[in-house]
């Protein structure tokens, strides 16, 4: 589960990091957040949650004011030119664990954010504090950067502060400069309903435009189909393909385990695949039953009697 | 949604006829599918859109796109770009219900429905004309039920979600916003129209012609308000065979003028009869298909007696010559159903060229259809009469797009 923001202010206070907290109604943009901070307690920053074509996720955090350049920063860390675009909402939950409008560098607590490169940007070390979300948009907390630096070796983190301004050529003779904070591992975040439309839904930054907010409100010009996964049972007990993969995933796992020492692999991609099939036809039978079971005592369901 | 009505009808200059009740070619010659997309006005299925199917659902395409079986369309790419938009789309088939007996031929749309469904993860209707089949082949109306009922379970035997599936005969479900539909389409097509697409004459009974409406409204999200409320802009895809086309040309014309989306279609060739390539398998004929119900031993029978060879007569011959792949039916009908394009690639090379008889491609077919028919027949055997009453069931389906 997620570090809360309590959690988080306590782990502050137990490094001895100074800050204050401000707290306020939810705000989802920088616009907002100004309204209920003011910039004598510290410099607002903005934050992108960005992610690249081979999964890879990357949080810049900046001043407001200072211009980020996605072609310019794709560049750089040696993805090419349209190699960065903003990550799909439901990374937002799955990695970093915060809400929507939440993106902000002490999201990289949470165990799930380990492969999340965190690029900071060097101007924000020139105001005294600086302003972030601790894991939750109805709080602000304003602390100086080495403050920021200190929790951040605490967890492990060596703090990156790169100059988000300059603009070098990248070429045969010049490698991308920031090629190094590419994360080493890509990040695989479970497949949703309507993965082939990102739902783009860019936290804090510098349009000031409020978030477009997407509800699974069908409306008369467009049918899309918000994920409702998170209300409902595990997909494995619903959906007969993940079930099976489930199996498959286990058994798997025993012929592996079982042939220690002798040389016995998994099971192979053919052998999968012709598996699944079969199984997956046995637990749509095996689902089909089971909703015509419920449908029954559902026919025949009496009220309690009050 | 089988074969409306038969009529004679004059055989054009290309010697083919091709409509929702008679499918003629002549003697020795083989379906022009190309004249006949060309005549219809729809669309090829090209490498193209398969790769892009591919890439959108992240599965292999079933072997029915793959092979060229499903190999026509109109709208389908229209349907695609919505989707990957983000906006998901309805699937609609059917059976029209006169008999109880169903072969591998009338399987097809429902194996090729249940992957569509499966992999772009969209919900179904699937309607039961019991009204047309009393109407046409003179049924009492208890009977043509019956059958419903009875196909019902052999369409859930191929193995859809029922959580994103409606089952529904037109006896049990005309009415409300369906029939309110069904006079908005029908005030729109003259009985001249309707005579000239249908062959409706003087003396055929009324039933008959309101009919066609039937079959046109599952076409339009505004049919099921339980299933999809407020969604006036779902559109659907309706995968059938291509003798349907004419019919849903009627469907496409009167969409706009009620403010609704046209459905779109995705088409099949024919599944041909046993004894070879002309028209189609006919339910009057038990030995020109394979039946669901048939035994093992039936069908290794049935294929070594029946199914064309387009083997040659004497061993040498075979040999040197090779079997005529464009007349046998065993290969052909491996090419519906084994899976494995590496094998099916290797038996017809094989085949054709001399270095495999025929027994061999009878006997590995034999194998593939035996397989097939024995999952069908133990997936039937589970399925009681409330699963039926559950497909069955006017009720909303919550994650029919999960």
């Amino acid at each position: 589960m997620g570090f809360s923001k309590d959690q988080l202010l306590n782990r502050l206070q137990e490094l001895e990091i100074d800050y204050s907290k401000y707290e306020h109604p939810p705000v989802l943009t920088v616009e907002a957040q100004a309204k209920y901070v003011s910039s004598s307690e510290g410099a607002l920053c903005k934050n992108l949650f960005l992610k690249d074509k081979k999964h890879r996720y990357y949080i810049v955090s900046a001043m407001v004011d200072t211009k980020v350049d996605m072609k310019v920063l794709s560049q750089r860390l040696g993805l090419g030119k349209g190699g960065i675009r903003m990550a799909p909402e439901e990374a937002l939950g799955e990695l970093l664990q915060v809400s929507l409008g939440c993106v902000t560098p002490f999201a990289v607590v949470n165990e799930s954010a380990r492969d999340v490169s965190l690029l900071l940007d060097k101007n924000l070390k020139n105001p005294t504090r600086c302003i972030f979300h601790p894991l939750s948009n109805d709080v602000s907390i304003s602390l100086n950067t080495s403050g920021l630096d200190k929790f951040l070796r605490s967890i492990g983190r060596d703090p990156v502060y790169i100059d988000l301004e300059v603009n070098p050529v990248v070429g045969k003779d010049q490698p991308p400069d920031l090629a190094v904070y590419v994360p080493f591992n890509s990040v695989v975040v479970p497949e949703l309903p309507n993965k082939t439309a990102c739902l783009q839904t860019p936290p804090k930054n510098e349009s000031g435009e409020t978030k477009p907010v997407t509800s699974a409100k069908p409306s008369k010009s467009a049918c899309k189909f918000k994920n409702v996964a998170e209300n409902s049972a595990p997909l494995a007990f619903k959906n007969p393909e993940k079930f099976v993969e489930e199996i498959l995933d286990k058994t798997s796992a025993l012929f592996l385990s079982e042939g220690k020492g002798k040389s016995v692999e998994a099971l192979t991609e053919t052998q999968r695949k012709r598996l699944a099939s079969e199984l997956t036809h046995l637990a749509i039978m095996y689902k089909n039953t089971a909703y015509t079971e419920g449908f029954q005592a559902g026919k025949c369901y009496q009220p309690k009697r009050l | 949604m089988a074969a409306v009505f038969k009529k004679k009808i004059e055989s054009e200059s290309s010697g083919q006829v091709v409509n929702p009740w008679e499918v003629f070619v002549q003697d020795g010659e083989k379906i022009d599918y190309d004249k006949l997309i060309e005549k219809f006005g729809c669309q090829r299925i090209d490498l193209s859109l398969i790769n892009r199917v591919q890439r959108l659902t992240c599965l292999q395409p079933h072997v029915f796109l793959r092979r060229g079986v499903f190999f026509a369309h109109r709208d389908f790419n229209e349907i695609l770009d919505a989707y990957e938009r983000g906006h998901k789309f309805y699937l609609y088939t059917g059976r029209g219900p006169s008999s109880e007996a169903l072969h591998l031929g009338h399987l097809i749309p429902f194996l090729f429905t249940k992957y569509f469904q499966e992999a772009f993860k969209v919900p179904l209707v699937i309607q039961l004309t019991d009204d047309e089949k009393c109407m046409w082949k003179n049924l009492s109306v208890e009977e043509s039920q019956r059958l419903a009922r009875e196909n019902a379970k052999d369409i859930i035997a191929c193995g859809f979600d029922v959580t994103k599936t409606l089952i529904f005969s037109d006896f049990d479900y005309v009415g409300g916003a369906f029939y309110k539909n069904m006079v908005k389409v029908a005030k729109c097509v003259t009985l001249n129209k309707a005579k000239g697409i249908f062959g409706f004459s003087g003396e055929d009974h009324i039933g008959k012609l309101s009919f066609p409406a039937v079959q046109a409204v599952p076409s339009f999200p505004s049919s099921f308000p339980h299933l999809f409320p407020g969604m006036d802009n779902l559109r659907c895809l309706v995968p059938c065979a291509i003798d349907q086309d004419p019919y849903f040309r009627m469907t496409r014309d009167v969409a706009p003028r009620l403010g609704y989306s046209k459905p779109a279609l995705i088409e099949s060739s024919f599944f041909p009869a046993l004894q070879g390539n002309n028209g189609k398998m006919s339910a009057s004929d038990p030995n020109s298909a394979i039946y669901v119900t048939d035994t093992t031993e039936d069908i290794k029978n049935k294929i070594k007696r029946y199914a064309l060879s387009g083997g040659k007569d004497t061993l040498e011959k075979q040999k040197s010559l090779g079997a005529n792949l464009e007349v046998d039916i065993s290969v052909k009908y491996l090419s519906f159903f084994l899976e494995d394009d590496f094998e099916l690639e290797h038996i017809r090379k094989e085949y054709g060229e001399g270095r495999m008889q025929t027994g061999g491609v009878k006997n590995r077919l034999t194998e593939v259809l035996t397989q097939m028919v024995e999952r069908h027949r133990k997936a039937r055997a589970a399925i009681t009469d409330e699963m039926v009453d559950a497909f069955m069931a006017v009720r909303p389906l919550p994650s029919m797009f999960e």
